[in-house]
């Protein structure tokens, strides 16, 4: 059985950089920009744009260039199934014929491009989380969403449930793990069988995760009351977060370098 | 020998960024019918230690051999390990889940291989004597329906109903009421005595590791400090253990302090009883 580990996505990596210690607020915005651009522009040259500029943001950020390659693997059967479906279902002169599936030079080049997409929007985000602390984040994300409060949008209690959901995500993976660990103790096997048995096997895990968790749930409610929780109104911050000229800076670099994707990604 | 442990370590998110050694070249044997305790300060490496022993976690480095059998060689085999040696973990009723006492004392032992009902049913009968269950008022409750203790009792008696040669517990008494921890106590000491199973206890209560081991590895850091029986342990390693982060058990000290107020007394008293006869023996000379 092979246990959950080496999950990078989402994961925080602590280094004294420039762009750690950016505002926040000003890199989840430009992640989104960053986002939006690579899905509207059409050629190679603003992927090239956009891929110089997120690996320079990369080298910037002290950040081992391998974690955020790490970050790949899980979504690597989808990478790969895309860029399959696109070599064998576009249209157009035939390359390479296997039995009744042919390849075309314009599904080659087109997988290849959306592939390309793909992996552009997973080092985008993976970026922001990687040199993110969590708080920060979640601190960001209330911050921008408050701007909303006047439509009666909960600003802080979103950005609670996140903090709260973050903070959980690796207990509640350890305490699968723990639990798989004691079943296999108990002779479970979670690695043959047809798929149906295989589902089958999973209760074991599920039902004592799910109540664990609910227990976890409620301790963590009375824990918050016997400390007087209220939630968002009057709530002051222990950080409070503010535009440097950093800030500044790579704003304007950044808008800069989506315009100029821009020019050159127009088809 | 029963388990054997050739040059083990293990290292926790290998080539990652939080990589982190849990285990430092260990060698240990144990053989059959021994009754070993492990201590050792939160994050020695104890918890790490146990899996090794029942091959859920594979060593980074090193061999695991449980009668003789390399357990990494053939992964096929290692379900046959697990008959061998049971494992319970800290807060073992952490992982019920079936709908009833009877399934779920009775899940292991299917796992392992045992379909007839009647066979099924004679184990989990046996197990529940075991942990002192009654059968016919239990055998339809829902796990969750019960308290504490008696969760933590189901929990272990579904790997008692396994039938396994060597029985690893985890802290089998943390958070329980003293009644229920007695009663656990008890229930180990004759696993071990009328059942003549090979017994590892981890605990970091003192006075229980001291009363029922008959050898104690101290562990720190992921490597094993001292080996030996409880009284040789507790006799001469005081400041040691105490470095450790560890302590003795509380009569312990008690013998310890009257030593170096110079009266004749073994400090490797470990139990009250054998501190009652030492001080009785210590007045009598005296008159």
């Amino acid at each position: 059985m092979k246990f959950i580990r080496n999950l990078t996505i989402g994961q925080y990596i602590h280094k004294e950089s420039t762009i750690h210690r950016l505002d926040p607020r000003i890199k989840i915005l430009i992640t989104l920009f960053i986002i939006i651009t690579i899905f509207l522009i059409n050629t190679w040259v603003g992927f090239l744009v956009v891929g110089i500029y997120l690996f320079s943001g990369i080298a910037l950020s002290k950040v081992n260039p391998k974690y955020v390659l790490l970050g790949l693997r899980p979504l690597l059967f989808l990478i790969i199934l895309t860029l399959l479906i696109h070599f064998f279902t576009t249209q157009g002169e035939v390359i390479l014929k296997i039995w009744i599936l042919s390849i075309t030079k314009e599904g080659l080049i087109r997988g290849f491009f959306i592939a390309t997409r793909l992996f552009l929007l997973i080092i985008a985000t993976s970026w922001l989380t990687l040199t993110t602390s969590p708080i920060g984040l979640t601190d960001g994300i209330e911050r921008l969403l408050s701007i909303f409060k006047s439509i009666k949008v909960p600003a802080h209690e979103i950005a609670m449930m996140m903090t709260i959901a973050l903070r959980f995500i690796p207990t509640l993976m350890e305490e699968t793990e723990k639990i798989i660990k004691a079943q296999v103790a108990r002779g479970a096997d979670f690695d043959s069988g047809n798929i149906i048995n295989r589902i089958k096997n999973m209760i074991p895990i599920i039902i004592p995760l799910f109540i664990n968790a609910f227990h976890r749930a409620d301790e963590l409610a009375i824990a918050m009351e016997a400390r007087c929780y209220r939630g968002g109104n009057g709530r002051t911050h222990y950080r409070t977060l503010s535009i440097k000229r950093n800030d500044k800076l790579f704003f304007i670099i950044s808008f800069l370098v989506i315009i100029l994707a821009f020019v050159f990604g127009k088809y | 020998m029963l388990i054997n442990l050739k040059n083990v370590s293990y290292t926790y998110n290998l080539n990652m960024p939080f990589e982190t050694d849990a285990l430092k070249s260990i060698n240990l044997k144990i053989k059959r019918g021994e009754f070993v305790g492990i201590i050792g300060h939160t994050g020695c490496g104890k918890t790490t230690l146990l899996q090794m022993f029942n091959g859920l976690l594979e060593p980074t480095e090193g061999k695991v051999f449980i009668d003789g059998v390399d357990i990494h060689q053939n992964k096929a085999k290692l379900k046959e390990i697990r008959k061998i040696v049971g494992l319970t973990f800290q807060y073992p009723e952490n992982q019920l889940f079936e709908e009833t006492v009877f399934k779920e004392i009775a899940f292991g032992p299917k796992n392992t291989g045992i379909k007839d009902i009647n066979q099924l049913e004679r184990r989990v009968r046996k197990a529940m004597k075991m942990v002192e269950m009654d059968y016919s008022m239990y055998k339809d409750k829902s796990p969750f329906s019960l308290s504490g203790g008696e969760m933590r009792r189901v929990a272990i008696a579904s790997i008692l109903a396994i039938e396994p040669d060597v029985i690893i517990l985890d802290e089998p008494t943390a958070s329980l009421d003293p009644q229920n921890r007695k009663k656990l106590l008890k229930l180990i000491k004759d696993l071990h005595i009328s059942f003549q199973k090979t017994i590892i206890l981890v605990s970091h209560n003192m006075e229980v590791v001291a009363e029922l081991s008959q050898r104690i590895i101290v562990m720190e850091n992921g490597r094993i400090v001292m080996d030996d029986t409880p009284k040789a342990i507790f006799r001469d390693n005081v400041e040691r253990l105490e470095t450790i982060g560890l302590s003795l058990p509380q009569i312990t000290y008690i013998m310890h302090k009257l030593k170096t107020m110079g009266r004749p007394v073994d400090s490797g008293v470990l139990t009250l009883e054998e501190a009652e006869s030492e001080i009785i023996n210590l007045i009598n000379k005296r008159r």
